[in-house]
């Protein structure tokens, strides 16, 4: 962070990294029309991140979004995934049976997009956490990542 | 489209260009020694295969290679590279004949079993006539979600998914129990710089109090 070498790389980071995050979400929320999905939302979310600590320093980004938070997001969207097919049971239906989750008939598509959509934001926060917390545990035991490194 | 795949020579030069592309980056990964290189050419690996996946229209196959082969993995191997040495040690030429001759005769193998295979877009093959033709066909009744990938990942194979995001899951928490997550070099980093005193109190009882 000394020095004034990386201007050009921060100024074009510090735009890129808000495009990156909203293309994970129109990737996230597209996924029903058009390629990608939860898995490709998540990488790209925490490929934003990355960039953010590769950039700015990694003490500034586990500052933001710290480590406790990513692990416990990874923890979450398992729980969001499995929640789901638990509330299909309680509805009566079988484990992630989307169509018993409004009690519908066959051919009723409002359970089929309410649960796709649910359980592909637990696979965000899974995926998304996972990764960030991987890229925490393995650059976090450098205590900073010094120019003549690379 | 399927004209255009099967019988365009502009595409089939695309085609033949990147395999070679792919083919140069990977001879030359295995013949560098500076690990940096080879991460990047690693990336580069990616990046080429996923401008091939879409140009043989598998679309989200491409997507994923692109985020994952060349962001993710490019990211994580640099943060990797960071703990060990820079360059890999030297080896003496010819020194791992068994693993180049198993290599070879896989490789044989594969493109004497590839003779087989169906031609790119063929209705017949068992690939496009079978349960794929059957997902498209009832997809729409059953799910009404338009891209058929989604409602088969996420829908027909919810539990393959489930298992898959655990996979993910179960990795982080892998590389996290057997690294540490990180949190000692914060807490350093942040004793020694005092002017952030008070936040890096906060910062590191909050990450205390987790178990």
């Amino acid at each position: 962070m000394k020095g004034d070498h990386h201007m050009i790389l921060r100024v074009i980071a510090k735009c890129l990294i808000p495009l990156i995050l909203i293309y994970a979400f129109y990737v996230q929320f597209h996924g029903e029309v058009g390629p990608g999905g939860a898995f490709q939302a998540g990488v790209v979310l925490a490929v934003a991140l990355i960039l953010n600590a590769l950039v700015f320093g990694l003490t500034a980004t586990m500052r933001a979004v710290p480590p406790w938070f990513t692990r416990s997001l990874a923890a979450v969207g398992v729980v969001i995934y499995a929640g789901v097919g638990v509330w299909a049971l309680l509805k009566g239906g079988d484990y992630l049976e989307y169509q018993a989750l409004f009690g519908e008939g066959p051919g009723g598509h409002h359970g089929q997009h309410a649960g796709i959509i649910i359980i592909e934001i637990g696979v965000l926060f899974a995926v998304s956490g996972a990764l960030t917390t991987i890229f925490y545990a393995l650059a976090g035991r450098v205590a900073e990542i010094r120019d003549e490194d690379w | 489209m399927t004209d255009a795949m099967l019988g365009g020579t502009g595409t089939a030069l695309i085609n033949i260009l990147l395999l070679a592309i792919l083919f140069v980056v990977a001879i030359a990964i295995a013949r560098l020694r500076s690990l940096f290189a080879i991460v990047m050419l690693s990336g580069v690996y990616s990046l080429v295969s996923a401008a091939w996946y879409i140009l043989v229209d598998a679309v989200d196959v491409g997507f994923t290679e692109a985020a994952v082969g060349a962001g993710m993995s490019t990211a994580i191997m640099l943060g990797a590279m960071l703990l060990t040495a820079r360059t890999a040690k030297p080896e003496r030429p010819f020194s791992r004949i068994g693993p180049f001759i198993v290599c070879l005769v896989a490789g044989i193998m594969l493109i004497y079993a590839s003779i087989d295979l169906p031609p790119l877009g063929d209705p017949t093959s068992p690939v496009n006539s079978g349960v794929g033709l059957t997902y498209l066909k009832v997809n729409w009744y059953d799910t009404g979600v338009p891209n058929v990938v989604t409602s088969v990942l996420a829908s027909y194979r919810g539990f393959d998914t489930l298992g898959e995001t655990a996979v993910v899951f179960t990795a982080g928490l892998a590389v996290a129990l057997l690294l540490g997550f990180g949190e000692r070099s914060l807490a350093d980093t942040l004793r020694r710089t005092p002017k952030a005193d008070s936040r890096a109190a906060t910062t590191v009882r909050k990450d205390g109090d987790v178990p």
